[in-house]
């Protein structure tokens, strides 16, 4: 059997001015297949108006094992958000 | 359905008390809707019996293309033709979502497709039979893609996160399908005798195969109540199946065909309509390979496999030659 095409992962950007969000991922020989067929499987009902690709051997991605030290510290910073400050009624156009 | 009778690898259902404290705590996040990702620790049976439901799911999106393939260069239009071939397009893409999810698995689409082209792993019975007539593209649209998204649905919300996302794509796209295989069934309906006679004669072949799709009675199935409790499986088979005649009924009266079983008939009990007995044994002749078309079927993916090899290959050392020649010259 030849080799297996490699995987790539594929982000669409849906209209001007949005960011880039993983679609989902794909085979292909090269960069500019992958481009192609990212075209074909993800964008056949103008999802898309432009395409990245990224070999998913390249991809680093935190591990479920470090959830807890790297986000549960958030949890206790509610001062982060605006809703944290009540402010007086009166009070407008803040 | 697209996955039938997927074995879960279990003999009976365990209690809390019989899993391991990993296992629990596994069920727990199930339980509690926290969606299982790709490096998170999951049962090595929770991971084959998803490799297998999503593989065989995969495979029913590629398979399912051959019997519509048949009706492209005769469809009745240009218009038809250029649907047709989109619903077809969709449909491979469909089938390359679900690979793509099924090897967050960790296992190699190649060896998937293998799998299918050795006869390890099935698709679904119904695109073991024959489209005869142009009416049975618009009966596959109406029935087996109606039967599918009733399928489909709630799997958008099942516990495997690659899974689930790739339903929702999926379910999108799927609508059109049924859509355009009712508008071609009212086409039929509403034109010559002859043509409505090919309607009926599609809705009288697919009808009950299309009840099939959902899978046997689930009543003892340990497969199914372990499915479920993983939430891979979301409704019952017989809950599906009866959410499809409850649906489809209305849709075939509005066409004035007439559903092919004398024992049909609203309860108003029940508030559903009771239907015929399923010829089960039909079911397991076309699982076991002595459906219509089984064997042609597998020949043609087999052979477009193997026809493909060199293209991939080539692709390959195309891939391999700019890049050799991109690293000299940097």
């Amino acid at each position: 059997m030849s080799k297996e095409w490699p995987l790539w992962e594929v982000f669409i950007r849906s209209q001007h001015g949005l960011a880039h969000k993983h679609a989902g991922s794909l085979h292909a020989a090269d960069a500019e297949m992958a481009i192609r067929n990212a075209r074909d499987v993800y964008t056949r009902r103008n999802e898309g108006v432009s395409i990245w690709v990224v070999r998913s051997s390249d991809v680093v991605a935190s591990s479920p094992g470090d959830r807890e030290a790297l986000f549960d510290p958030a949890q206790s910073k509610v001062y982060r958000h605006p809703t944290f400050f009540p402010m007086p009624p009166e009070v407008k156009n803040i | 359905m697209y996955a039938q009778m997927v074995d879960t690898g279990l003999r009976k259902l365990r209690d809390a008390a019989e899993l391991s404290p990993e296992e629990r705590a596994f069920q727990a996040r199930i339980d509690a809707d926290v969606k299982v990702e790709p490096k998170d620790w999951m049962p090595e049976a929770y991971r084959r019996t998803l490799v297998r439901q999503i593989q065989q799911h995969a495979h029913s999106e590629i398979v399912g293309m051959l019997p519509e393939g048949n009706w492209v260069t005769r469809a009745p239009s240009l218009k038809r033709k250029a649907i047709l071939m989109a619903k077809i397009q969709d449909e491979g893409g469909h089938g390359l979502y679900l690979y793509s999810a099924a090897e967050t698995l960790g296992v190699s689409r190649d060896d998937l497709i293998a799998d299918l082209h050795a006869g390890k792993v099935k698709y679904s019975s119904i695109f073991n039979y024959p489209t005869l007539n142009w009416a049975d593209i618009g009966a596959i649209g109406w029935l087996v893609d109606g039967a599918a998204i009733m399928n489909q649905i709630p799997l958008c919300r099942c516990s495997y996160g690659p899974y689930a996302r790739a339903m929702v794509r999926i379910c999108k796209e799927e609508s059109f399908h049924q859509r355009q295989g009712f508008d071609i069934m009212i086409a039929m309906a509403q034109g010559t005798a002859e043509q409505k006679a090919m309607a009926q004669d599609a809705l009288d072949r697919w009808w009950w195969p299309s009840l099939m799709m959902f899978g046997p009675p689930d009543a003892d199935s340990v497969h199914s109540a372990q499915s479920m409790q993983w939430k891979v499986k979301l409704l019952s088979n017989d809950e599906l199946r009866q959410r499809f005649v409850d649906q489809t009924v209305p849709q075939a009266e509005y066409l004035g065909l007439a559903v092919p079983d004398a024992d049909l008939k609203w309860n108003a009990e029940r508030g559903h309509y009771d239907f015929g007995a399923i010829d089960w044994s039909e079911f397991h002749a076309v699982l076991k390979g002595n459906g219509p078309c089984n064997r042609d079927r597998l020949r043609t993916r087999v052979k477009a496999w193997e026809d493909g090899e060199w293209v991939r290959e080539a692709a390959v050392a195309h891939a391999d030659k700019r890049a050799a020649r991109a690293a000299r010259a940097a």
